[in-house]
């Protein structure tokens, strides 16, 4: 992954770092480039240091970068009084005093002078020569000011680094024009354009440049959030109910933008007992439907999370996880949701829970979520977070150009009714002992004649009277659980896994990881492997029902294993030491939890530590295997 | 072609069309209150021509929550105070349905208050029956919401040292546009208003006075009952938002007096229902959603077609 530039845009929360970077990415996918962004944002409403970074190279690319090598510093204009001790710090000349322990040797800096000071900055000018770092100043502000207004500072921004990587500007000001018109544009294209050319016509110093590519068909891009609404749209999700949470709030609102345009319902309600609830009614009722929130609302909806698999009503839920406990850190990821997700409500689970690792695999589960929810009458949840919904990368078109799947999986017609089991009262046997080989006892829909039963959250009869009988309860316990059985049997025969493997199928050393550190992991296992390590990797989709012969053989085939996960106390690890009551000698932890997702170096020296003994990343926690 | 043809059946129904073959004979104890409600639904449903299979009973959890047991339709036994929010999506879900919610006074008024304060906002058009009979019943007899100042119980030895909830006041502050009390022990008013309240377009709550003879009162101490309507004492305009919200605080207290006051509190009846209003701002289909799943000739929208935006 040499041939990559990673740009880091930086400012002020609020400053519009976000739209820049979504175009600047969108018009290097335009010119044939693969890209893919990472995001830190703090969680407030304005002001706060925020960047945002923009990788692209040639090759698809899988990760975020080992720090990265041009850093546009645009000034953070709800910055507090830089002369006073602010509690936030020295917010003015944090777009750039931030940055610079990740910027690599021999990196660009523009920053914006008109804003920033550079003499505050301490040891600027030794720490610059140290690295041979390349520092453009340009008062980006006095430039948007002439023209336009204060915030077209970005777009000057652009400008700048577009003729410092020879970049050309016919995509920038193609998407421009899109998004804006009259005026505006032709001011923001003038800033653009004189931006460029007067830095054009200086000395550069640096060696950088955009490299150029080609794509073989048309690219989207779109991020994980993106994916898991379109992969519930193609699901025939008609119905979404929830509350506002970071970062679950993202999907909720592209639901809640598209589900009306195409006949369907959206409701934002009082709390997430409710969300829940509703969206196990409109199931209930007939419509494939759901709901999501991240950890905190997520522990609202342990009460209807029960209440789904005890009435066994189909129903979606996804789940954005953020540093916790309690408020923790909103806009911050980290996997640590994992053992509350598996196991949150009263009883013992029959749930389904999906952790995708990368844009794509979030499409493609989120609906295989929907397809087992409906076929199997459980709730089906995908575990995800920030990171991945936030990273927006670049994907063929024609990877969602397949056919809807409205189906309700087991669900009867009246015609199909007429002819079913029902009890002597009538009553439809909505939940029979012995249904067949999977488990599912097919249901009807109110409003369907000769379908009548009662959803009951008390154990229950075969048509949904209450029941605390012995027998019954054995019955239905063992029909319920039994149906995570089948849905293994059903993944395993199926054509291709969930689970994600990377790197030389002979390779001797492992690293595992699960949900949205899995591109990381492999960016990792090649530095590793080109570095003559022999590693290969793991990432692992499927929580529960867990896929126990899968991982079994992964760590059958290598010899000692590094388990990856933004976790404190090492849950993933300790999942795979449940299901599989083994391995626990081979599998050695990193952990973090600093609120940042992994980067590709932390995991390499993480590797080291098994194998060299040397320490890891002060911002990682390596925790040895048992018995180590 | 609807896939769901016990709707509009167009039909007589007996009331005994909605005795289930299973639990026939409710189990509540002798002299309960709840009887009255089973019997008020069951001939409210009769006189509407309601088919037992166009019907969602939703309830939550307590004595009260056994309503679907007994009652033979489709049903949905929730949790405690979540009735509400399950029986509003299925309504979204498919409006056709006859969609009525039951649970008792701590399951509305407690733990499920804020449901029942949002539903109500929301004028979602079902019914919501609320059992009051001023106590924990099925826990075995501990204070309630609605249990006057200084009850006593394992639970409170001391006495109550809180106000009792309002809860025809609170139903009207939040926004329901149909409000009446009733009680177990007058049978005939309590189906009129039943069915009334199933008639009307909107969220319809009823307050319905349960005793429970076990824990808390027996039927003598809710008679005599007062009538408002029929009663020349109390004349107000049920149409009135203020003159409703003022026999409304005056029922309230006197029913720690021993006064029993019932009747029809409120009504609005130009206000749209949410289904509605959802409707006219273009946030909802005008055919239940329901019925695309089996329409063969529906063309699925698919997200390869929203892909322009991401170009």
């Amino acid at each position: 992954m040499s041939d990559t530039i990673v740009w880091r845009i930086a400012g002020g929360s609020g400053d519009g770092i976000d739209s820049t970077s979504q175009n600047f990415a969108k018009a290097l996918m335009r010119s044939g480039l693969h890209v893919f962004t990472h995001r830190h944002y703090p969680s407030r409403i304005r002001g706060g240091h925020t960047y945002v970074e923009v990788r692209a190279g040639t090759e698809p690319i899988r990760s975020r970068g080992d720090g990265y090598n041009f850093l546009l510093a645009l000034g953070d204009s709800f910055a507090r009084n830089p002369q006073e001790d602010a509690y936030y710090g020295d917010e003015e000349t944090k777009p750039i005093a931030e940055n610079l322990d990740e910027l690599r040797e021999g990196g660009v800096i523009v920053y914006d002078e008109g804003l920033i000071d550079i003499e505050e900055i301490p040891d600027f000018e030794a720490r610059v020569e140290e690295n041979d770092w390349h520092v453009y100043p340009l008062d980006l502000r006095a430039r948007a000011r002439e023209k336009g207004r204060e915030v077209m500072r970005n777009t000057a921004g652009v400008g700048a680094t577009a003729a410092l990587l020879e970049y050309d500007l016919g995509h920038i000001e193609d998407l421009m024009s899109d998004a804006m018109s009259g005026e505006v544009l032709e001011t923001n294209l003038e800033i653009l354009e004189d931006a460029y050319e007067d830095v054009t016509d200086t000395e550069f110093t640096h060696d950088l440049r955009m490299p150029s590519g080609e794509h073989d068909e048309q690219q989207v891009l779109l991020s994980g959030s993106n994916a898991i609404a379109y992969g519930a749209l193609d699901a025939g999700c008609r119905f979404i109910s929830g509350y506002p949470m970071t970062p679950w709030t993202e999907v909720f609102t592209l639901m809640s933008k598209y589900l009306p345009e195409v006949g369907g319902i959206s409701e934002q309600v009082e709390d997430e007992i409710a969300a829940a609830a509703l969206a196990l009614g409109a199931s209930h009722a007939g419509v494939k439907a759901m709901s999501g929130s991240s950890g905190g609302g997520f522990s609202l909806m342990s009460e209807p999370l029960g209440l789904a698999e005890m009435t066994e009503t189909p129903v979606v839920l996804v789940e954005a996880m953020r540093a916790g406990p309690a408020t923790g850190m909103p806009t911050k990821p980290e996997q640590s949701d994992l053992e509350h997700v598996l196991y949150a409500s009263q009883g013992d689970s029959t749930r389904v829970v999906f952790a995708p690792g990368n844009v794509r695999e979030a499409y493609e589960q989120t609906r295989a979520a929907f397809e087992i929810a409906y076929d199997y009458h459980l709730p089906a949840i995908v575990l995800y977070d920030q990171k991945i919904g936030g990273e927006l990368r670049n994907v063929d078109e024609s990877f969602f150009d397949r056919d809807p799947d409205p189906d309700l999986g087991a669900t009867l017609t009246e015609a199909e009714l007429a002819e079913a089991a029902h009890h002597s009262s009538g009553k439809f046997n909505r939940y029979r002992h012995d249904p067949g080989e999977n488990g599912v006892s097919p249901r009807s829909i109110p409003g369907q004649k000769g379908g009548r039963f009662l959803a009951e959250s008390n154990e229950h009869t075969p048509q949904g009277h209450i029941s605390e009988d012995p027998d019954n309860r054995i019955a239905q316990v063992d029909r319920r659980l039994g149906k995570h059985d089948s849905i293994r049997r059903q993944f395993e025969e199926a054509d291709g896994s969930h689970q994600t493997l990377y790197g030389p199928e002979d390779a001797a050393y492992g690293i595992m990881t699960f949900g949205s550190q899995q591109g990381t992991v492999e960016e990792a296992v090649d530095e590793l492997d080109d570095a003559g390590y022999s590693v290969k990797s793991m990432g692992v989709s499927d929580l529960m029902p867990f896929p126990e012969a899968e991982v079994t053989d992964f760590l059958e085939s290598v010899e000692e294993c590094l388990v990856v996960e933004m976790t404190a106390s090492g849950q993933f690890r300790g999942l795979v030491q449940r299901e599989l009551g083994r391995f626990g000698p081979k599998m050695h932890s990193l952990l973090k939890y600093n609120g940042n997702p992994f980067e590709p170096h932390e995991i390499v020296e993480g590797f080291r530590s098994v194998l060299e003994g040397d320490e890891p990343a002060t911002t990682t926690r390596f925790v040895p295997a048992a018995g180590d | 072609m609807s896939a769901f043809n016990a709707i509009d059946a167009d039909r007589d129904v007996a009331r005994e069309e909605y005795t289930p073959g299973i639990e026939p004979q409710a189990t509540w104890c002798p002299g309960c209150g709840d009887f009255s409600v089973l019997k008020a639904l069951k001939g409210a449903m009769s006189e509407l021509g309601k088919d037992p299979e166009e019907i969602l009973l939703v309830t939550g959890i307590g004595c009260s929550g056994k309503l679907n047991s007994y009652f033979d339709s489709y049903g949905f036994h929730t949790l405690h105070g979540r009735a509400l929010p399950v029986a509003r999506a299925a309504k979204l879900a498919n409006p056709d349905l006859e969609v009525v919610a039951a649970g008792g006074d701590g399951d509305g008024y407690g733990i499920g208050g804020n449901h029942f304060t949002h539903t109500a906002r929301e004028n979602h058009d079902i019914t919501y029956i609320v059992f009051n009979n001023e106590i924990f019943g099925l826990t075995k007899g501990q204070t309630s919401p609605t249990s006057p100042k200084g009850h006593k119980s394992k639970t409170q030895p001391h006495g109550s040292a809180k106000d009792p909830v309002r809860p025809l006041s609170l139903a009207l502050t939040a926004g329901s546009s149909y409000i009446a009390r009733t009680a177990a022990v007058n049978p005939n008013q309590a189906q009129e208003i039943l069915t009334e309240a199933i008639q009307h377009d909107g969220f319809s709550h009823i307050d319905f006075l349960t005793q429970c003879p076990t824990w808390n009162k027996d039927a003598k101490q809710y008679v005599p009952y007062i009538d408002i309507q029929q009663n020349d004492d109390y004349e107000f305009d049920v149409t009135n938002r203020r003159e409703a919200s003022e026999m409304m605080y005056d029922t309230e207290l006197a029913i720690h007096d021993g006064e029993v006051l019932t009747g029809r509190y409120y009504r609005q009846d130009d206000r749209l229902s949410y289904t509605e209003e959802k409707q006219a701002i273009g946030e909802m289909p005008d055919e239940p959603l329901a019925e695309r799943y089996h329409d063969d000739a529906y063309e699925w929208e698919r997200s390869y077609d929203l892909l322009d935006a991401h170009k």
